[in-house]
């Protein structure tokens, strides 16, 4: 419809805009009743509500407040949402005579923790033993080692890498450490784990091994006790016929300090919680953690369930899964370690040492990222058995006169095991089906002069090692399985037993049934019967 | 992830240790605008990247004005040119299932489908095609199914309109810190499958403009979210075990979240026996 107005005298609205002469005056003849129609509308909206003790009135010059205060853009679209945050506002405010406790949220208390962690303890010792230490510092360079795994995407945010950075230090404080690194850091389904790798001080650890020992034989002492005890028991009743299963003998772990257990490792789930440390690995525990995959939960008291069953909790899961990570992704470029020329070894697969090459020569990053036998690895690698260094059980079980004979069979059996020897180059690591074990970039291609060459595993995601001139390093970020291309599939249960078999002399038959039985009773009852009949016939002919 | 949100967001899902380089980050800076331009989105989202044994591939999305529609995907392999993706078929979908393995990082690597699947490679050769399939349409399904399995947003985020379509909820202030850590408080940003099974009572509890898609607390099997509290209770971070290397993160009480997918491509088949 087009405008109504100006009204000419000859159309039909004419004049009816002028007061007075409006369609409505008949309704409301006079200002008088306007004015108290407009004060019964008031009144109709100052009505509090029976639900909410709220009038509309009010509400609406809350609205309008808040949209005139706020000036929203779209504010028809969305004026039904003030509208009832308006409502929300007024209950809260006015249900609570109370006041709340003050909730401390989680939040600060980890704040507390950070902060804590900034503190500098105890300044004056701290400057003697800087002045007394040569050699390289044991605390590493997190930062600059989180630069250079920047350039290729990898790594955490540089305020949890800086937390990471004051937490090292804090154990280094406590604990005695020679050597100290930060390893990565493993994902769990609760909680994560940051874990440190450390060579001990020589001498401290003796310590350790001698408590643990002396708890071991303590223990052992207590079940002679109670098995003594048992036995008293036992002979009063007959005994049932004992197994004559004996378990295969444990293989024995590596010492402290050599192979797997070459570094000790610490773990904590947060950077400002304490360190703990996880305790040495045994190669029963890698032999089994090889046919499981689990994830972590976080917590290192929790316990594995799996099959074959995991001998021990998630804290020894966790270490037998870094001391593989370690064995099959540690790598640095070729020749900056070497064998130490002194010692006269026929048998390379004995050396377990390395030292620094002062004379190496850093390829350019171009040649490291070509050829992959400008890596070698320089841990050592883990064999079938769960060590790195076979032993011969059959060995140690001369001593035993019992075991001789079970023992003439397994000598069949058992082979040594070779492993690839230390400081291989890693182009000679397998791949699985089309893809190759590692998968090397450079870090940029716009800009070589200053790209860091840089390794990614395909074998276990999440392990990467960058090098860039004499700098290398190795981490992990993930969550700590390897890779399958293969869906996992878990062990099967070993057969069932094969039953004693028979023989003439020992068949299995069915058991009698009930009624089998009751038939085969009456039949010998009747059979008796008629025997005594025929005995008393007799004896009545006679 | 919001293209525009990047760097804060990065900052937040550095916790799994995955991340983009600097030269990655500034080459996103400057290229996803000029997508956002070139292809008329209303908003862009980086997806996030798929690592291929040789090479990685890099994905963006773009959203029109009804944000449940059909996202467009692009790739890239070096985060400055950018390529649309076909949306994905069901017969793609398919396929794509039961390839096995890494992705090669060459879009036009070639699975040959006859050791896979030999119907299929039958048909492709009656149609008179090559029975393969490309790295490119493996690349399109995966996208799709991620996306569809642990594709998530928080609740309340997105508002569905009475005419249907669904917009950001401009009065979405974040989800409260107790909230943050239920399973419950999460929908994946699907067409929802399992709204039409609840129950009259629970029903009766939805609210039909921010309750349209399904809930996390379903999920087959239970436990395949892991929640986490980050940076001291600050960031709430939700990975997913199915397709490892999904990472959700959201900051409570505040109107910041995303989601964003760093790893190898690969559904991890063997969650049952990890749990």
């Amino acid at each position: 419809e087009g405008g109504h107005g100006p009204y000419q005298p000859h159309e039909p609205g004419y004049g009816l805009d002028q007061p007075g002469y409006s369609p409505y005056d008949d309704e409301i003849p006079d200002p008088q009743a306007r004015m108290l129609a407009i004060k019964n509308a008031k009144a109709y909206l100052l009505k509090t509500s029976t639900k909410s003790g709220l009038n509309l009135y009010d509400h609406f010059a809350n609205i309008l407040t808040k949209i005139l205060d706020e000036q929203p853009t779209n504010t028809v679209d969305i004026i039904e949402n003030i509208s009832k945050d308006v409502k929300w506002e007024q209950f809260r405010k006015k249900m609570d005579t109370l006041r709340d406790e003050h909730l401390i949220p989680p939040t600060f208390e980890a704040a507390e923790k950070y902060k804590a962690l900034f503190v500098k303890e105890g300044g004056e010792d701290e400057h003697e033993e800087l002045e007394e230490e040569m050699g390289k510092p044991s605390l590493p360079n997190v930062m600059e080692t989180a630069f250079y795994f920047e350039q290729a995407g990898i790594g955490l945010s540089k305020d949890e890498s800086y937390y990471i950075f004051l937490a090292l230090k804090n154990l280094n404080n406590v604990q005695p450490i020679q050597t100290c690194r930060f390893w990565g850091k493993i994902l769990g389904l609760e909680m994560n784990y940051i874990i440190a790798e450390v060579q001990l001080r020589e001498g401290e650890e003796e310590e350790e091994i001698g408590e643990e020992e002396e708890e071991i034989i303590a223990e052992g002492q207590k079940e002679i006790g109670q098995a003594e005890e048992e036995d008293e028991q036992k002979e009063k009743e007959p005994e049932p016929p004992k197994s004559t299963y004996k378990p295969p003998p444990d293989i024995p772990k590596e010492a402290n300090g050599t192979g797997t257990n070459k570094y000790v490792y610490f773990v904590c789930n947060e950077p400002g919680k304490p360190w703990v440390k996880l305790p040495p690995v045994t190669p029963a525990q890698i032999v089994c953690a090889r046919q499981i995959k689990k994830f972590f939960t976080g917590r290192l008291d929790a316990p594995v369930v799996s099959f074959p069953p995991f001998p021990g909790n998630e804290a020894n899961y966790l270490r037998a899964q870094i001391a593989r990570i370690s064995a099959g992704t540690h790598v640095s470029p070729t020749g900056f370690y070497q064998f130490p020329e002194d010692e006269e070894e026929e048998e390379e697969e004995g050396a377990d040492t390395y030292e620094e090459n002062p004379e190496f020569e850093p390829p350019p990053v171009a040649e490291m990222v070509e050829s992959l036998a400008t890596w070698a690895h320089h841990v050592k690698e883990i064999l079938k058995q769960g060590r790195c260094v076979w032993t011969n059980l059959a060995q140690k079980s001369e001593e035993n006169e019992e075991d001789e004979e079970e023992e003439e069979e397994e000598e069949e059996e058992q082979q040594e095991e070779r492993g690839q020897p230390l400081l291989t180059l890693i182009s000679e690591d397998e791949g699985m089906k089309n893809i190759p074990a590692w998968t090397a970039q450079a870090s940029t291609n716009l800009i070589p002069e200053y790209s860091v060459a840089i390794l990614q595993s395909n074998r276990w995601p999440g392990a990467y090692a960058f090098a860039s001139g004499r700098k290398f390093e190795n981490i992990y970020f993930g969550w700590g399985h390897k890779y399958n291309p293969e869906s996992h599939t878990p062990a099967l249960p070993p057969p069932a037993e094969a039953e004693f078999p028979s023989e003439p002399g020992i068949t299995e038959t069915v058991d009698p049934t009930v009624e089998e039985e009751m038939a085969f009773k009456a039949a010998q009852e009747e059979a008796l019967a008629a025997a005594e009949e025929e005995e008393d016939e007799e004896g009545e002919d006679d | 992830m919001e293209a525009l949100s990047l760097p804060a967001a990065l900052a937040l899902v550095a916790g799994g240790g995955a991340g983009l380089s600097p030269e990655r980050r500034a080459a996103l800076g400057a290229s996803l605008p000029l997508v956002q331009r070139d292809y008329r989105f209303e908003r862009v989202w980086f997806w996030g990247c798929i690592q291929g044994v040789r090479g990685a591939y890099y994905i963006a999305e773009g959203l029109g004005p009804d944000r449940a529609a059909p996202r467009s995907r692009l790739y890239s392999l070096n985060c400055l040119d950018w390529s649309l993706l076909t949306p994905a078929t069901k017969e793609m979908l398919a396929l794509a299932e039961q390839l096995k393995g890494r992705f090669q990082g060459d879009p036009s690597f070639e699975y040959s489908l006859a050791e896979i699947n030999a119907e299929a490679a039958a048909r492709l050769v009656q149609s008179g095609k090559e029975p393969v399939i490309k790295e490119e349409a493996r690349l399109i399904a995966t996208i799709e199914q991620i996306d569809r399995a642990v594709g998530i947003v928080p609740r309340g985020a997105f508002v569905k309109t009475p005419l249907g379509s669904v917009h950001e909820n401009r009065h979405f202030e974040g989800l409260s810190l107790v909230e943050a850590k239920k399973l419950s408080s999460y929908f994946h940003f699907t067409e929802p499958a399992n709204l039409k099974n609840k129950t009259l009572l629970e029903k009766a509890d939805l609210d039909p403009s921010t309750d349209f898609l399904d809930s996390l607390e379903h999920d087959i099997p239970r436990g395949s979210w892991s929640i986490q509290l980050e940076k001291g209770g600050t960031v709430v971070v939700l990975r997913s075990l199915l397709w490892l290397g999904l990472t959700f993160y959201h900051v409570p009480m505040t109107k910041q979240f995303g989601y964003v997918y760093f790893g190898t491509g690969e559904k991890n088949l063997d969650l049952p026996f990890m749990l």
